[in-house]
């Protein structure tokens, strides 16, 4: 068979559906987004910036920074938990840390749904944590613990967790322990070791992991409905009401396309502060 | 300095296995109100017997999901061939194009669909909800072939074309079986995540076509009960014994002579 002739048996069908099912949806959104509303939910092919406009009213602005402040702290929260855990995985448990990073994953291969339920089960009001509460201090009435930001932070910090232990801890196991224990022979602290040799080696490891819990976490809709109860606003929760309830469809795909906007200046960044870092590399290694 | 991280370890385990295990055991509770204990049964376990609207959904789910998974099992396979194997124009912005519908949040890929199905008057059901998982599989099915193809070098092809075999016999007998485990791999994640996912389908499914997740959802809008704990800890029954599954497959592939 003649081999262009094969590319293109080969390429046909992914360049098909992705043109199609891919980059037209996506076109169609951003042209949603330039459109007026129409008087009954539908819409009005003309013109306008109004749905733009509107994204900068300081509701939705508030709204945004609720939504990318929530991504942070949960990417934070998640480095702060996951990396000591990585850590000590690569470096004292050589018989057991395939049977641990295992147990760190089974989580993950459960309905995304069923994961956050069980937080609901724990933090409403006749819930578990609070029949708890009402068996150690009996005076102390229940405490509104679902439906709050916290609980939407606690659940995100949950459903993403192992994105962030499995990339830490492939750059961890990676690391060459012998460049610490130079450090340490060299006379530095186990601290300054720790953060001037360990810290950076495993950066890739913190990039990599930061960003896969910041994508999902920033544009999330399942935690905020489930656990927010609709009560605090997060950029997901209000594209679905723009949607399913207020079909405001033109102002939802102005939302949704900001927020996509959002989602490739950080992976932008990301590759780039990666590629920065390779570049150094190479210098330092001359 | 060890301790520490020790009790680090035993708070990330206590973290991520509280929750689950908690619907696991109200699953056997005879109370309607879950959060006390009163006794144990196994009533909550024989009424999803009878829950005709959950086996639908169950089907509708396993319907999308393995229709998908063929699909994007064979052109995610194709793709991957044709990006390790061949050189051309617009490979670099293939290779960025694959990566956006997993890199775009759930949720915009969804209404992007769904504005589109809306305007190219697809009707919404069955056929819209196999494309809109199709996107994403396809994505993650290259990534994995595309990780197998990159882990051996084609000189074993080059050696199979010398020796006379025509370009078919090489693809069947030695690429093929070669990225078997990759192939396989691949759909098996494409198939979970069409099982779990829940946004997109929310959105792309219209009325008829309810699956799992969007019966779940709908349960917990409604309200907890403790059927909901019983429908979970089958869930996880299941995610377990395929990840066991999972691992058995993968130890016999490597146990065996890999060429």
């Amino acid at each position: 068979m003649h081999r262009n002739y094969r590319l293109l048996i080969l390429l046909f069908p992914v360049v098909f559906w992705l043109l199609c099912f891919f980059i037209i949806p996506l076109l169609s959104v951003f042209a949603y987004s330039f459109i007026e509303r129409g008087t009954y939910g539908g819409v009005q092919w003309n013109f306008t910036l109004e749905n733009y406009q509107r994204l900068f009213d300081g509701l939705y602005l508030g709204i945004l920074w609720r939504s990318v402040s929530t991504a942070i702290v949960a990417t934070a929260l998640c480095l702060l938990l996951g990396y000591p855990f990585a850590y000590y995985l690569a470096r004292y448990q050589p018989k057991w840390r395939n049977v641990l990073l295992l147990l760190v994953v089974v989580p993950f291969w459960t309905n995304f749904l069923i994961r956050t339920y069980a937080w609901m089960l724990l933090l409403r009001t006749e819930g578990v944590l609070n029949s708890l509460l009402a068996v150690l201090i009996p005076t102390a009435g229940p405490v509104e613990l679902l439906n709050t930001p916290i609980a939407v932070q606690i659940g995100l910090v949950y459903g993403y967790l192992p994105f962030m232990i499995l990339p830490l801890y492939a750059s961890l196991e990676q690391l060459d322990m012998s460049l610490m224990e130079a450090a340490q022979d060299l006379g530095a602290s186990p601290r300054r070791t720790f953060w001037h040799v360990t810290v950076p080696l495993s950066l890739p490891g913190i990039l990599a992991g930061s960003m896969l819990v910041f994508i999902p976490t920033v544009g999330a809709f399942i935690t905020p409905d489930l656990l927010g109860g609709g009560k605090v606003s997060y950029i997901g929760n209000v594209v679905e009401r723009q949607f399913k309830s207020a079909r405001d469809w033109p102002f939802g795909s102005a939302l949704s396309f900001m927020l996509m906007c959002i989602v490739l200046a950080g992976t932008v960044l990301y590759f780039r502060t990666l590629q920065g870092r390779e570049d150094d590399g190479e210098a330092t290694g001359k | 300095m060890k301790r520490l991280l020790e009790i680090n370890i035993a708070v990330v385990f206590l973290f991520l296995y509280v929750p689950i295990l908690t619907v696991v055991a109200f699953s056997f509770n005879s109370s309607e109100q879950t959060a006390v204990w009163q006794g144990f049964t196994f009533n909550w376990y024989a009424a999803l017997f009878e829950d005709a609207a959950l086996w639908r959904a169950c089907r509708n789910s396993l319907i999308v999901a393995g229709a998908a998974t063929l699909i994007a099992t064979v052109i995610g396979t194709a793709t991957a061939l044709a990006i390790e194997r061949h050189r051309f124009r617009f490979r670099a912005a293939l290779v960025r194009c694959l990566y956006l519908p997993i890199i775009i949040p759930d949720i915009v890929l969804a209404i992007a669909l769904l504005t589109f199905y809306v305007q190219a008057r697809i009707p919404l059901g069955i056929i819209s909800l196999i494309i809109a998982h199709g996107v994403f599989n396809i994505a993650y099915v290259t990534i994995v072939v595309r990780a197998r193809l990159q882990g051996y070098d084609n000189s074993v092809e080059d050696a199979a074309l010398d020796l006379g075999a025509t370009q078919w016999q090489t693809f069947w007998r030695i690429t093929l079986p070669l990225i078997a485990p990759g192939i396989i791999g691949g759909a098996l994640l494409a198939f979970t995540l069409s099982i779990d996912d829940f946004v997109i389908t929310f959105f792309t499914a219209g009325v008829g076509w309810t699956t799992l997740s969007v019966h779940i959802y709908s349960l917990l809008k409604f309200g907890i009960t403790p059927k909901i704990n019983a429908i979970s800890t089958m869930l996880l029954v299941n995610s377990i014994v395929f990840i066991l599954l999972f691992l058995r497959f993968r130890e016999k592939k490597e146990k065996s002579p890999s060429l």
